[in-house]
């Protein structure tokens, strides 16, 4: 249980590297750099090989996972919060710097260390001549660490930490030639439109673990599984569509792919390290680790379905009529994940992942391959300007001929077996539900097919249209860099029969080691199983006449594919046009420029563009609702204002000429103006008011002798 | 000879208080003013004084002694007036005493 209990050092061999580069890089010799760096990863490799031996005598086919916790990083320590979830257990918020190791993550362990490994040692070879030698190889060893401790991680804190840190490496090996714009550029919008995705990611793996009450995979995982929760609980479906927006984020999925492509600004073993075996695996890993919950949320499972076919028909379009070596591949990586996610959709965990182990070696293969045939044209990515190289790098050559087969699904190389179960998975789930997104795939498929033949032929085959400087100096790469080329190409042709299924004899080993993972003995997937018999499509018990069928069509329409490129491209001469191009100049135009989404983006969020004064998209709404505010909302109630003191003034008016004029001073005037006759009698003479008294006398004396 | 009743000394006392009243009302000199003032007082004493006479008691009498004491006080008063009136208008004209008009 050495290596068991020591699973933390994995890890810490290449956050070692890293440490050792950060802090004394620029003062050792490359070959001091590239035994330190290769070495450590080398020993990451062989400490996780004996690792995976060690786990599969602990686990003895039961899956059982293994933890190891090392110290609890957040903690509510002994002041527990006191937070009884659904199930009635108390629920403990602790994230611990724990590593967890079950049968998903010893595959992703196996091919992360290992296909790093073999790059490790390729970029010896590549990067030999480049400057910032230690910076590269420190960023890389700090992207073995992050993305281990993501694999290895058993809580979704750990695994953000990873995720994150994925994310960072991502951002300083794309902007490696941080002096070119366009690789600064590229770089910022990786890690923004990653960052995304983020937002996403932890906005549900907090409700997740809020409503479960823990974040570590285990507690997850049981009280998913443990019957308390509905299928279609809308707290856990909520939950499983952000986790799944922090996939699309990581794993470039429509909406958030557009940095992938952009990504190939970075060298080319980052291409193949990050963007093609690893990182974006990771997305891919997270949804494969989380379900028990998707399997609880039909909704979120239909979701990751859908958008991991049109993902994939999506990118395989673009790809068909791009010139940049690498762009090809890029979109050839996003329509591949694409895959992926409909595999893990339709509720085939299995065919996914082995879908993942299998593209990551040869999608690795295919970039280092294309960054090898770069190298030995001294820099052109143009595929417009190869051509004609079968025999001046011939190991290339055939190991890149060996990744197309395997990509296009031939029989015989990993590819096939992969790809083939996935569609069969997609056309037999659910009794049939899925078969729309299997005409996708098997659409997709054919213009997998179809690009890859394109770019092996134009790139191998046909007449020289390179520069003739560039012709003269064409040779093929050192050691270091073919040699991994061979080790990747008998992977993909190898690993494919780990995956060997029943229809064609094997026991699909593959499947069965991840089985306890996927849980089907949960009363989730219980519930299927006699709607399943029913159907007569239980996968692992019988095999069906259509299971052969589709395999021999798939196999069809991968062999076509490549002939139709054949066809077309195998004698492109100097000026040849694409048939696109010339058949359909409109089509043309919309996929060479990858559907005008980036422009879209521009326009509609990032607010850059106007229209006169007018700013458009988001920003521009934002704008225009602050327009709203600022002068019809503000403006009424100005007008209220206005309408209140032209009131107070109306009200002024009256008071002080009608009420206080009228009222108040009216009979006051009334008895001035009176007055004036009355004074009239007042002349202040004594005698004259005398005799108006004796007068009024006389007069009352009169009236009374009279009575 | 006619006897001399109470009515003859009615008679000359109202008499005196025409006079009185028409000295009151007509005369120009304050003086002569307050002198047909006093007049009338004892126009009005002759009468109590004969009321006194026909009643056979001496209310009346003792009634006039009031008026007389009454008479005398408000002649003081009344020459007071007269002499703050001439210090301050330099006349004894009671036709221009006519400050307190309109």
């Amino acid at each position: 249980m050495f290596f068991l209990n020591h699973i933390w050092l994995i890890p810490l061999f290449p956050a070692f590297g890293a440490a050792m580069m950060f802090f004394f890089g620029r003062r050792l010799q490359k070959a001091t750099v590239s035994a330190v760096c290769v070495g450590v990863v080398v020993l990451a490799f062989l400490f996780a090989c004996f690792t995976v031996v060690e786990y599969t005598h602990f686990a003895h086919g039961t899956g059982r996972p293994f933890e190891k916790i090392v110290y609890t990083w957040l903690g509510s320590g002994d002041g527990h919060l006191n937070f009884v979830n659904r199930d009635g257990r108390l629920a403990s918020f602790n994230a611990d710097a724990g590593f967890l190791l079950d049968p998903l993550s010893c595959i992703w362990l196996l091919f992360v260390t290992g296909v790093g490994m073999v790059i490790h040692i390729y970029s010896v070879g590549y990067m030999a001549h480049e400057g910032g030698y230690y910076r590269f190889f420190g960023y890389m060893n700090l992207f073995m660490f992050t993305m281990l401790l993501l694999i290895l991680a058993n809580n979704y804190m750990l695994l953000f930490v990873g995720w994150e840190g994925v994310g960072l490496c991502s951002y300083l090996l794309i902007g490696f030639y941080f002096h070119r714009k366009s690789a600064s550029n590229a770089a910022s919008k990786a890690f923004i439109v990653n960052r995304i995705g983020d937002a996403g990611f932890i906005l549900g793996a907090l409700a997740l673990s809020w409503y479960l009450g823990s974040f570590r995979f285990i507690d997850i995982n049981a009280a998913a599984r443990s019957g308390h929760f509905a299928i279609g609980d809308p707290v856990l479906t909520i939950a499983a569509l952000l986790l799944f927006v922090g996939a699309c984020g990581k794993s470039a999925q429509i909406p958030l792919y557009v940095w992938l492509p952009d990504a190939m600004e970075g060298p080319t073993p980052v291409s193949a390290l990050i963007h093609a075996a690893t990182m974006v695996t990771a997305g891919v890993y997270m949804v494969a680790r989380s379900n028990a919950v998707f399997v609880l949320a039909p909704t979120a499972m239909k979701t990751v379905a859908i958008i991991g076919a049109l993902t994939a028909v999506f990118a395989a379009s673009i790809a068909l009529v791009q010139n940049d070596i690498k762009r090809v591949l890029a979109y050839s990586t996003i329509s591949q994940l694409g895959y992926m996610f409909l595999a893990l959709g339709v509720g085939a965990f299995a065919a996914g992942v082995f879908h993942v182990f299998t593209h990551a070696f040869f999608k690795a293969l295919l970039f280092l391959g294309s960054g090898s045939v770069i190298h030995a044209l001294s820099g052109e990515q143009d595929m417009k300007f190869m051509g004609d190289l079968r025999r001046r790098i011939p190991t290339t050559y055939k190991t890149m001929f060996v990744g197309m087969l395997a990509i296009a699904g031939i029989p015989g190389l990993a590819g096939f077996f992969s790809k083939d179960e996935i569609l069969w998975q997609a056309w037999s789930s659910e009794g049939g539900a899925y078969r729309i997104l299997w005409f996708i795939g098997i659409a997709t498929a054919l213009m997998t097919a179809f690009y890859m033949g394109r770019l092996i032929f134009l790139t191998f085959f046909g007449q020289p249209r390179m520069s003739h400087e560039i012709e003269h100096h064409i040779h093929e790469s050192p050691k270091s860099m073919t040699v991994p080329l061979v080790i990747l190409a008998i992977c993909s042709i190898f690993a494919g029969y780990l995956g060997l299924p029943h229809s064609l004899g094997g026991s699909n080993r593959f499947g069965k080691f991840l089985e306890p993972v996927f849980a089907k003995e949960a009363p989730v997937m219980e519930a299927e199983r006699p709607a399943q018999f029913a159907a007569g499509e239980k996968e692992e018990e019988h095999t069906s006449p259509v299971e052969y069928g589709l395999m021999g069509l798939s196999v069809l329409i991968g062999l076509a594919g490549i002939m139709w490129a054949y066809s077309t491209y195998a004698r492109a001469g100097k000026d040849y046009i694409e048939p696109i191009c010339e058949k359909a100049p409109p089509l043309y135009t919309v996929l060479y420029n990858k559907w005008f989404v980036d422009e879209g983006y521009d326009y509609v969020f990032t607010g850059r563009r106007k229209i006169g004064k007018i700013r458009l998209g988001v920003m521009g709404a934002g704008e225009a609702s602050s327009w709203f505010d600022a002068n019809v909302i503000d403006g009424a109630v100005n007008d209220v204002g206005w309408v209140t003191r032209a009131v107070a003034t109306l009200s002024t008016w009256w008071d002080k000429w009608i009420i206080d004029g009228l009222g108040v001073n009216g009979p006051a005037i009334l008895a001035r103006m009176m007055s004036y006759p009355a004074r009239l009698f007042e002349w202040g003479l004594v005698q004259w008011y005398a005799l108006v008294m004796i007068a009024g006398l006389l007069g009352f004396g009169v009236y009374y002798v009279w009575k | 000879m006619v006897p001399i009743t109470t009515l003859h000394y009615l008679v000359v006392a109202a008499a005196l208080f025409v006079l009185g009243v028409i000295g009151v009302l007509t005369r120009r000199n304050v003086v002569i003013v307050l002198m047909s003032i006093e007049l009338i007082l004892n126009a009005v004493n002759l009468n109590l004084v004969a009321f006194s006479r026909m009643w056979g008691n001496l209310h009346g009498q003792v009634f006039a002694i009031f008026i007389t004491v009454d008479a005398a006080a408000e002649a003081a008063v009344g020459l007071g007036i007269l002499i703050s009136f001439f210090r301050n208008k330099e006349t004894i004209n009671v036709d221009e005493i006519d400050l307190l008009k309109w």
